[in-house]
């Protein structure tokens, strides 16, 4: 056992010192090889941990939202049409909504209006708002300031701030403005008894669909929205952006696999000058083929491990500074949040065997073949 | 004596794979702090009634994702092009899979 140690350090040994003697290009494609890896699993973490975070915070959302539609569009629920769902079987509480969108001209930013349900604890009084932390961030706005905001009716509101939401719940709440059902009803002059949408929440989780199929066929000119198709639409939008990100990764990602095919499969004359000598002075094919092994081994796992680690520490302790101007679009009030890690061992191991494999594989099949030949043949090369 | 090249590998490989076993430990530690933040933020959530992530703010099918009409993506003119970036980073309705059409499940007529 001892032996076999002590012949793998020499190997490694040579190998090293033979790495060394091209120090800028093997630095270089470590640095490069390290880069792709930091890029693919920043993605892949990223990604992850928001689907996640989406699947844990939306988790206790209404489990029927009924929208009415009119020509197709999301339109206002009339006065009686709460009253038409009746007692349905199953359902809890059913309860118009309040909430809109208010485009402020000053911010060049779309808030979100919402009158919180009754009991939320957080219905402001009369003449005063709550507002979220990225709002009051960019307004510069602070509890007890006012602020005015001009309605779609040209008539001019002053409310005053009575609490900022806290800054953790940004994700959710970065642009809200929550306010009391008769400001809101004033601001938008919007008539009593009309709401936006209608919360249902149903006790028995697999009554949903049943229920959600009774109040299409009750009201025709509804759409149910349940808790599992928001869940599920965030599923599928993270999935369809880590692909997106891909996509515009995969030149990259192409450019980088030439480049290591290149340099793994393609010996270079003095490569191959060296593989001579060493057969000349006895190697064995094997240990020629254990040297190179030991080559591209060092080198991906060098390279997937620096990545790695880059990777992490880019998305959970540096808020992923590279993707948000990707992220961001064009959206002003963007939220600042820190994402909780969740890391899949899946996921991991998947990057591992995808980055270091095929790397260690392309340098010991060309060095075969050049090992298996006549050391005098590759020598003349 | 100037170590040998393969202790010192073996030295520097030890040591980043103590830095990868770390993000793991690191990011058991950081779920635990944040675990009480996520729990408000998730009660502020159910609290409120929310059902969308505030990632984009620009449009509405863009801020409400889950809530925007079916047809949110061509909604200006037909075969209008998306105004937003993030229309290009969000996934297009599917309708078949994405949504349930319990209409046609009901006896009634429309």
């Amino acid at each position: 056992m001892n032996t076999w140690i002590e012949k793998q350090k020499a190997l490694i040994d040579f190998t090293l010192a033979s790495l060394a003697r091209r120090k800028i290009r093997n630095l270089g494609l470590l640095l490069v090889y390290a880069l792709i890896v930091f890029l693919l699993a920043s993605v892949m973490l990223f990604t992850h941990a928001l689907r996640k975070e989406a699947g844990q915070v939306l988790a206790n959302s209404p489990e029927i939202i009924l929208q009415r539609l009119v020509a197709g569009r999301h339109d206002l629920i009339p006065p009686g049409y709460l009253e038409k769902i009746g007692r349905i079987r199953g359902v809890q509480k059913k309860q118009g909504r309040l909430w809109g969108y208010y485009y402020d001209a000053v911010l060049k930013a779309n808030y979100t209006f919402m009158v919180p349900q009754p009991g939320a604890l957080l219905v402001p009084d009369p003449g005063k708002i709550a507002i979220g932390a990225a709002l009051a961030r960019m307004r510069g706005l602070v509890p007890g300031n006012t602020i005015s905001f001009r309605s779609y009716s040209g008539k001019l509101f002053t409310f005053e701030v009575a609490s900022v939401l806290p800054h953790q719940s940004e994700l959710v709440s970065a642009d809200l403005v929550l306010l009391g059902e008769e400001d809101f009803r004033a601001f938008f002059e919007l008539p009593p008894g009309h709401y936006t949408d209608i919360a249902l929440s149903v006790a028995n989780p697999q009554e949903v669909r049943n229920i959600a199929t009774k109040l299409a066929a009750q009201l025709p000119d509804s759409r149910p929205i349940l808790r599992e198709e928001v869940l599920r639409t965030y599923e599928s939008i993270f999935n369809w952006r880590e692909g997106i990100v891909l996509v515009l990764l995969s030149g990259a990602i192409l450019a980088f696999a030439i480049f290591a095919w290149e340099k793994a499969s393609g010996l270079s004359a003095e490569e191959k000058r060296e593989i001579g000598i060493l057969k000349a002075i006895g190697w064995e094919t094997g240990d020629v083929i254990k040297m190179k092994f030991w080559e591209g081994a060092l080198v991906s796992l060098a390279a997937f491990l620096l990545g790695y680690i880059a990777a992490y520490l880019h998305v959970f302790r540096f808020s992923s500074l590279l993707f948000e101007p990707v992220l961001k679009g064009w959206a002003v009030l963007y939220p600042r949040f820190e994402l909780t890690p969740e890391v899949d061992g899946f996921q991991v191991a998947t990057l591992f065997l995808f980055t270091v494999f095929p790397y260690a594989v392309a340098t010991v099949v060309p060095i075969w073949r050049a090992a298996i030949t006549d050391p005098d043949a590759v020598m003349r090369v | 004596m100037t170590a040998r090249l393969s202790h010192r590998a073996i030295v520097l490989f030890a040591l980043m794979l103590a830095l990868f076993a770390l993000t793991f430990a690191d990011a058991a530690h950081l779920r635990a702090s944040r675990a009480g933040a996520l729990a408000g933020e998730a009660g502020l959530a159910a609290r409120l009634g929310l059902t969308d992530l505030c990632l984009f703010t620009e449009a509405r099918y863009t801020r409400h994702l889950s809530q925007a009409d079916l047809h949110s993506a061509f909604q200006d003119h037909p075969l209008a092009f998306e105004h937003f970036p993030s229309g290009s980073l969000t996934a297009p309705r599917l309708p078949v899979t994405e949504h349930e059409y319990l209409d046609r499940k009901t006896k009634s007529p429309d």
